[in-house]
């Protein structure tokens, strides 16, 4: 009954939902650390712990469910009796400990692996806490309130719910079954119709058909049932009503309607309507629920279709709209109508790409956990401050950049900041602050890392570096970031003992590694005992970029814009040669390198003398190139595609992409290039 | 439902393939591959030279918005290169993860091989063989049949391309 894509569905749901709310609970936890004050929170981890019991338990993952419960158990008391003794850091630890463990299991289920992690002694820790808890404060008073949960007074109104599913959400039993078990709590009394419905044809289909009817007796007012209801799993609307009699229904506060008499299947789809009326009050009045609604989570991968579409069409728009067949005729009609659908093509293709654009915030919230564990482990204080987390990138950036910050953070801490003892002595405060911030430059994107720590160690830096053959200039030739730039090459780490988090040599080069292949760079400053500030220079899009084509012989090349200078046509005279055969131009008193694009990638061409071409100039990094092409063909919007896997890297281009024509256009890569003569 | 239909036709389609080989030349010998590997077979077009790669890897293409690479049988086989003509096709390969086109001088048809009929190569302390997974007897005539992961990932091919 239910097939596979259901089941997928439902899996993905799960996981990103339980990935979200775990995310949610950490920042809570962090936050109440912070004032060293649960209380606030506690609504808050209890509903969320709630929640990932049942969804844990709706997928059949028994030990997450488990755990999940058991805390939910402690918060439990922790709400209901308030005890006066709180133990804030071990409650948060516990749960931080709890939370670990839901993670580590999702990414087994996610990796398809068993989930079959042992919750149990944390279970047990769980539990041993909470019996202390209740030792602690007076029994009567908590069974009082177990009563009075479990057993509302005589006076308890009656209710009676339709709950409509989404159509097709899947299994409506086992969600039905789901819904009134969370509902429990809330109510007593609860009666179905259908009666039966789990496993059962015909009761799933009036579920289906007629939504799931409940009578039950409640303290909540008819607002807060609603929101109850609502909250849960794939509930389309809730349609709430009072009952003061069997049998005889009225709604309070709402329009009354003539009800007299039996109750017809007629008269409540009018009271239908009367709620859904009523509803955007409900939503005002609940202005999370509101914001809720208004999003959806979609699919990644269906984004990238969406991307991958969307470039096609900027791609057949542009083989239209250039067809050379078009050549020489008088077209002013169609030419008007192509300017249109080029500027909604445009528009769309903005927009998707606007889609894609995530804000930094979670990437960095996650950071906050990093530096709480590592300054607990390494025994110093340290501060993060996160400053521009609004600023956005698109989300395949996002994914890259997540473990080189946890590096560069670790590091940062281990061997940037120094003991509170050494930093006294420096006259620095005890704590250590480490700065995360990010903001806009053009179309990339800066990430700073800052500690204020120790800095590095120039000298050290250039005595291993020497020790290890890397140097290959004079010393007194390398600028500090060239020196700073040794520590980013694989095996070289100055940290003699290795610790648990860094100290391996390992990671530094991942971290380059990672940074470059979404062609991004690393720069690194550092002044001694200010601290030192690691710069990651990211690109805002990998996908669409404006490119000026050029041509090289028969092949075609596209320059990315934003690197572009100027170009002009250059006299044979301004060309300067070296005696070891280097060309270079002077222009306005500064002297660049020429890079002859049919020398580099060894095309043959026509046009080899200087003048007869084109000099297009490129920077990057501040530093300037000069490309000699054979001529420009013209600005084109080109959609980024990555050589196929199978020709790896190759140096000098960044990808590929598919012009008007339908030919194909190598994408330079300046940065490399760039990289590629200077160094 | 429809995607337990969906794999039923798959299963049979894997097994109506089995044994069957695309055999194109290559100058004077025929060449036999796995037809579960081919996509396509489409005649020669436009080809983007990319610097810094072997010699038989020719450049790529655009199949239908998706680019992939070419390699040149002939020039991988180290025999002369030839004009590329109009009977000249590209077989579109699907193997692993990997697209990539192979440009043959002919295709000429689909044989079905019994396995009786596949012989092991001769063992012959030559590398030359080394592309040749097995030999079909068809008739009175040989395919040599083409061993598809070797020829794209010899360590060879890995080292020139990371340079």
């Amino acid at each position: 009954m239910i097939d596979d894509s259901q089941r997928d569905s439902m899996f993905e749901l799960f996981i990103f939902e339980t990935r979200q709310l775990l995310e949610e609970l950490e920042q809570e936890l962090l936050q109440c650390e912070k004032t060293n004050q649960i209380e606030g929170s506690i609504d808050a981890v209890f509903r969320i712990m709630h929640t990932i019991k049942g969804s844990a338990a709706l997928m059949q993952y028994r030990n997450i469910s488990e755990l999940a419960h058991a805390v939910e158990d402690l918060f439990f008391i922790l709400r209901e009796d308030k005890p006066q003794q709180l133990d804030t850091p071990q409650i948060i630890d516990l749960v931080l400990g709890a939370v670990d463990f839901i993670k580590d299991q999702i990414a087994c289920a996610e990796s398809k692996q068993a989930v079959d992690g042992d919750a149990s002694s944390l279970i047990a820790t769980l539990h041993q806490y909470v019996a202390q808890l209740k030792a602690g404060d007076e029994p009567v008073k908590e069974q009082n309130v177990m009563k009075e949960t479990d057993n509302p007074g005589p006076e308890a109104p009656g209710y009676e719910a339709v709950i409509h599913f989404e159509p097709g959400c899947g299994f409506e039993d086992v969600q039905s079954f789901a819904l009134i078990n969370d509902f429990k709590q809330y109510a007593t009394a609860i009666r179905t119709v259908p009666e039966s419905f789990i496993d059962d044809e015909d009761g799933i289909h009036l579920i289906k058909s007629q939504g799931l009817k409940l009578t039950f007796q409640s303290d909540l007012d008819m607002e807060q049932l609603k929101t109850v209801l609502e909250k849960n799993a794939f509930v389309k609307e809730v349609v709430l009503t009072c009952i003061e009699d069997e049998g005889k229904q009225t709604v309070k506060s709402k329009p009354i309607i003539d009800l007299d008499g039996e109750i017809p299947q007629p008269v409540a789809e009018k009271e239908t309507k009367e709620t859904r009326v009523s509803e955007p009050k409900t939503k005002q009045s609940n202005g999370e629920a509101g914001v809720k609604q208004s999003l959806i989570s979609v699919n990644v991968n269906k984004l990238d279709l969406l991307l991958d579409l969307v470039g096609e069409l900027v791609i057949s728009e542009a083989m239209v709209t250039r067809h050379p067949e078009l050549d020489g005729l008088p077209l002013d009609n169609f030419y008007k109508a192509a300017r249109q659908l080029r500027k909604i093509t445009h528009e769309l293709q903005d927009l998707v790409m606007s889609i894609r654009m995530v804000p930094l915030a979670a990437t960095f919230q996650k950071m906050h956990r990093i530096v709480r564990d590592m300054s607990r482990k390494l025994g110093k204080e340290v501060r993060l401050n996160v400053v521009g987390e609004e600023t956005e990138v698109d989300k395949n950036i996002i994914e890259h950049i997540s473990d080189p910050l946890m590096h560069l953070i670790r590091n940062a801490m281990d061997h940037g900041i120094e003991t509170a003892e050494e930093r006294r002595s420096k006259n620095k405060p005890e704590y250590g602050t480490v700065t995360l911030e990010a903001k806009n430059a053009g179309s990339d994107v800066l990430i700073e890392i800052r500690d204020d720590g120790r800095g590095l160690n120039r000298e050290r830096i250039l005595e291993k570096a020497k020790r290890l053959g890397l140097l290959t200039k004079d010393e007194s030739e390398l600028s500090d970031r060239d020196v700073f730039g040794f520590i980013l090459l694989p095996g070289f780490s100055t940290k003699e003992e290795v610790t648990e988090f860094s100290g391996r040599g390992v990671g530094m080069d991942v971290v380059v590694k990672e940074i470059n292949e979404i062609g991004g760079a690393v720069l690194i400053d550092s002044t001694p005992d200010v601290g030192t500030v690691f710069t990651l220079k990211i690109p805002l899009t990998l996908a669409i970029i404006d490119g000026i084509t050029v041509r090289v012989g028969k092949s075609q090349y596209s320059i990315p814009t934003t690197s572009i200078r100027e170009s002009f046509q250059m006299k044979a005279e301004d060309l300067i040669t070296d005696p070891d055969g280097n060309e270079m131009i002077m222009i306005r008193g500064e002297c660049y390198p020429v890079l002859r694009l049919h020398q580099l990638f060894n095309v043959h061409t026509e046009v080899t003398r200087i003048d007869q071409g084109v000099v297009t100039m490129v920077e990057s990094n501040g530093k300037g190139l000069c490309l000699f092409v054979d001529e420009l063909l013209g600005e084109q919007q080109v959609v980024v595609k990555a050589l196929p896997k199978y020709i790896k890297k190759v140096k000098g281009i960044a990808g590929c992409t598919l012009l008007g024509d339908g030919s194909i256009s190598l994408i330079l890569d300046i940065p490399g290039l760039i990289q590629m003569m200077t160094a | 439902m429809a995607e337990i239909l969906d794999k039923d036709i798959e299963m049979e389609e894997e097994d109506t393939q089995k044994g069957k080989y695309l055999t194109f030349v290559v100058g004077n010998e025929v060449y036999g591959i796995e037809i579960r590997y081919v996509t396509e077979i489409i005649g020669i077009q436009a080809i983007t030279e990319v610097p810094e790669l072997p010699v038989y890897i020719k450049g790529i293409i655009n199949l239908r918005g998706k680019i992939i690479p070419v390699m040149d049988v002939r020039l991988r086989f180290n025999k002369e290169p030839k004009e590329y003509n109009d009977r000249t096709c590209v077989v579109v390969v699907d193997i692993g993860e990997i697209s990539i086109g192979l440009i043959v001088d002919s295709v000429s048809e689909v044989l079905t091989i019994p396995d009786e009929d596949i012989v092991p190569p001769p063992q012959v302390n030559k590398v030359q063989n080394r592309y040749i997974k097995a030999i079909g007897k068809v008739g009175n005539e040989v395919t040599l049949l083409l061993d598809c992961e070797k020829l794209l990932n010899d360590d060879e091919v890995a080292a020139l391309s990371e340079i």
